[in-house]
């Protein structure tokens, strides 16, 4: 560091470093990829065990089953999106 | 595929090392090099396995790129005995290179085919270092299978970073110790550390890197002109010039890897307070 620059550090002129913002990013971004990779099957896991206890009681098409993991900033929502068709009790009644 | 010579029976089986990272162009090869060619100063017998079938470069950083015959799928198709595909070192003699094809692809390697080639290294020699090309696809993850010990080469940069930490992952996951339920044994070597930049806070610090990965230490390269100048005459930095600042951080690692206890020192945080102030001198 120069003495020019050592002096403008001093007093806080000089452009702010850019590691600490690397640096932040990255631990918010891996917390997120490390909590979803390796569990990547986890939202996979979930769909059909999800499904399976639906079908257990009514019939439903497995195409219509849409789980998604959403991360936010300090939480992360689990989303289920689940199509009933309007028959789907009788005809499970049925067929049983 | 069999290596025959006397006494193979009472040789202790070599540890496999891989060399990986992810992302490409951190220095993988480089370090491949310098680390066998350290090792191999030191007395070990070494062979370093070029696994970037198709894009192979670990020859030409050796220096060896005109005696390549026979490349690792030739052996494993069984078109060239391990013996004639092994390269030796014409600088250190217990130094051997085992090249990738060129004209090949990475579907040539087989999981079956890799396996046989490092069992019957791990006979004959006491490192093998296994250089991975970049990405996750099957030349990384067959370059980790069989590896007791993970190199991990990462940039303080934000991308290499995180590629790092995806390989990792894989590490913990796909590799055969990780499915025996045995832990890999895994390094950071952080390279192409610039001082200057860090200075300036304009680099990922050392401490910064390690917190994220967690993973233990094991070597900072400098960037260094020294680099690129050993790989343009072929030769393993650790071979071109001992005393050079990546060359002697290369050896200090080796060190490490032989279970010395020796601190890392970060570059160019010796300087005292006057050359601080007074800036450096043109290096």
């Amino acid at each position: 560091m120069s003495l020019f620059r050592f002096f403008t550090r001093a007093v806080g002129n000089s452009p702010a470093s850019s590691a600490p913002a690397a640096r932040e990013r990255l631990q918010v971004l891996l917390a997120h990829e490390r909590a979803s990779t390796g569990k990547s099957d986890l939202v996979n896991v979930l769909r059909d065990e999800i499904m399976a206890v639906i079908a257990k009681h009514m019939q439903i098409d497995s195409e219509k089953v849409s789980v998604k993991l959403e991360r936010g900033d300090k939480v992360s929502t689990l989303a289920v999106d689940v199509e009933i068709p309007f028959d789907a009790a009788k005809t499970k009644k049925k067929a049983a | 595929m069999e290596m025959t010579g006397a006494g193979e029976q009472e040789r202790e089986m070599g540890k496999v090392i891989v060399v990986t990272s992810g992302k490409g162009g951190v220095g993988k090869t480089t370090s491949s090099a310098a680390l066998g060619a350290a090792l191999a100063k030191n007395g070990a017998k070494v062979v370093v396995v070029d696994f970037d079938v198709g894009l192979r470069n670990l020859d030409l950083v050796m220096g060896a790129e005109r005696r390549v015959v026979y490349d690792l799928v030739n052996v494993i198709q069984g078109d060239a005995k391990l013996t004639q595909a092994l390269i030796r070192d014409k600088r250190v003699e217990s130094l051997y290179l085992l090249p990738a094809s060129q004209t090949r692809d990475k579907d040539n390697l087989t999981a079956e085919g890799v396996e046989k080639v490092i069992t019957a290294l791990k006979k004959n020699f006491d490192w093998v270092i296994c250089d991975s090309p970049a990405g996750i696809e099957r030349g990384a993850t067959l370059a980790m299978r069989h590896a007791d010990i993970a190199i991990i080469v990462t940039n303080p940069e934000v991308s290499s970073v995180r590629d790092s930490d995806r390989i990792i992952g894989l590490l913990d996951s796909k590799t055969l110790k990780a499915e025996k339920g045995e832990r890999i044994e895994k390094h950071l070597l952080l390279t192409r550390y610039d001082p200057l930049r860090a200075e300036r806070g304009d680099m990922l610090k050392v401490d910064d890197v390690l917190e994220i990965l967690s993973i233990p230490l094991l070597g900072i390269i400098p960037e260094s002109m020294d680099v690129l100048r050993a790989s343009n005459v072929g030769s393993p930095v650790t071979l071109a010039d001992g005393d050079s600042a990546p060359s002697r951080a290369y050896f200090d690692a080796v060190r490490r890897l032989n279970g010395e206890d020796i601190p890392v020192t970060v570059p160019g945080e010796k300087r005292g307070f006057f050359s601080k102030i007074f800036g450096r001198k043109a290096a």
